[in-house]
């Protein structure tokens, strides 16, 4: 029987963590993500789980930690933030090109300087490249069933890739919200005995990590991980229907909401998109065909599969939590141009970068975005392809 | 020397080598631009070559120094200058190896 509680974001992740039941875990706190490691370092010290507790100076030695546990043999996780995620850099590649299922955490917040602690994506978007899976997640209700669901999609034999579940800094972290949790058994079950590949203390088998890889054999290591990225889609589908089986909750790569027939559409992750459902609703109820695109499969990201959802629609608008100095538009906004390109008709796109360093995504700015997007589909003609969000002039 | 690369198939997860003493089977042969050549008739046999040899290039057979395995050999050139030879003369010299 699923049990019901009201809790923040941390509290849903340090009890998926808990109820888990790692067997090793390093972390260094950071804001907003330090709720997590505080609740799960109690539940150790309370004999609630039979973790190993790493506390280490930093996170790069907290994620240092991670890859030597995990390449031991262990089921590792861990979590951190911002700055956080900035210094375990160097460690992330390590843990993906040594394909070690590693469950991060990642509470999204602002990158300094200016030093700032509230929700951002530039830390997750960062880090999009370094070989990680990435899920993403609205509420906290998602945080906990991505973070349950990041197990399984990182040990699946034929992937072993890191997972790094992103859910918004203190917006869900620090709210609380009803969410349903499974029964400590259920998730056991689902997770099953963690089954390491190639582990370390295995003293019959033994086996280096880590060999000097050079100009012979390093390209066929990268395009070798590029075929276990192009796997993944299918091992998160297939986990989201065994999830669903568990909990009754349905997951795909992304949600797509009341797009069928849209002619108008957003593009937005996390918090933000809970805020645009209900103001699409409104003009539903208006009959103006609205809808809306959330990414959850971020990493690898789902191109055919998202092309193929948005290719009918007359005009979108992809709202970005990050910018992307240099690149011109949002990283999202890039990637949803990438799905689109194939097409030959396909919506007019414009980006807008909101929310940066936490500003508060009102119902107001959807509503701002969804008529200029009305009006760009009925002219197909752009005022300005990348804008501001509500910042003061 | 003729070396058969592996295809991205073949490859382990994360780079894992599975076998113990598998860098015996690294044939670094194959980076050397300078071959040694050893001269039989100016060695002294003081082993020099295989005390300073980083790798185990040099090889002994019944305590006396036998032929370099140009399998691992660098080429690196430390052999050829602490060989002390006789007379004035080295025992190892050092050629360009042959495109």
């Amino acid at each position: 029987m699923a049990k019901i509680g009201a809790v923040t974001g941390n509290e849903a992740v340090a009890n998926a963590f808990r109820q888990v039941n790692p067997d090793v875990c390093a972390a260094y706190p950071i804001t907003p993500s330090t709720e997590i490691m505080q609740r799960f370092t109690s539940y150790v010290s309370n004999g609630q789980v039979k973790t190993e507790m790493v506390l280490v100076e930093s996170e790069h030695s907290a994620m240092s930690a991670c890859i030597g546990a995990a390449v031991a043999g262990g089921r590792v996780v861990n979590a951190t933030s911002s700055q956080g995620l900035a210094l375990m850099w160097e460690m992330l590649f390590i843990a993906s090109g040594m394909r070690l299922p590693i469950v991060l955490a990642l509470v999204n917040r602002a990158l300094s300087a200016p030093i700032n602690i509230h929700a951002d994506h530039s830390d997750g978007m960062g880090a999009r490249d370094c070989g990680w899976i990435q899920l993403w997640s609205e509420n906290a209700q998602e945080a906990y069933d991505n973070t349950i669901q990041a197990f399984r999609i990182a040990e699946q034999m034929d992937i072993r890739l890191p997972v790094m579940v992103n859910l918004d800094g203190f917006i869900i972290s620090h709210s609380i919200e009803r969410i349903e949790y499974l029964d400590d058994a259920q998730v056991a079950d689902f997770v099953g005995e963690y089954k390491p590949l190639y582990p370390l203390l295995d003293i019959k088998n033994p086996v280096s990590y880590g060999p000097l890889i050079l100009t012979n054999y390093y390209i066929e290591y990268r395009r070798a991980h590029y075929e276990v990225m192009t796997k993944v889609s299918e091992v998160v589908l297939g986990v989201a229907r065994d999830f669903e089986k568990v909990s009754g909750r349905r997951y795909g790569l992304f949600d797509a909401y009341r797009l069928e027939d849209a002619e108008i559409g957003l593009v937005i992750l996390n918090s933000a998109a809970g805020t645009s459902k209900d103001v699409i609703d409104g003009f539903r109820d208006r009959g103006i065909k609205a809808g809306l695109l959330k990414p959850r499969l971020f990493r690898p990201f789902p191109y055919q599969e998202v092309g193929d959802a948005l290719k009918h629609l007359k005009a979108v608008c992809v709202l970005d939590r990050a910018d992307a100095f240099g690149g011109s538009y949002g990283p999202m906004f890039m990637e949803i141009a990438a799905s689109l390109y194939p097409y030959r008709e396909r919506p007019v796109l414009i980006n807008k970068i909101y929310g940066l360093g936490g500003r508060d995504y009102l119902p107001e700015h959807a509503e701002l975005v969804l008529n200029e997007l009305m009006e760009v589909a009925e002219t197909g003609r752009v005022k300005t392809f990348k804008e501001y969000i509500g910042v003061r002039e | 020397m003729k070396i058969t690369l592996k295809g991205w198939r073949e490859l382990t997860p994360g780079v894992v080598i599975t076998e113990a003493g598998s860098a015996r089977r690294f044939k670094t042969g194959t980076w050397r631009t300078f071959r040694p050549r050893w001269i039989e008739e100016n060695c002294i046999q003081c082993l020099f070559c295989w005390l300073y040899c980083p790798d185990m290039a040099v090889k002994v057979k019944d305590g006396k120094r036998a032929e370099f395995d140009y399998e691992f050999c660098k080429g690196c050139g430390i052999c050829a200058v602490e060989c002390p030879g006789k007379k004035g003369k080295k025992a190892i010299v050092m050629e360009e190896e042959e495109k």
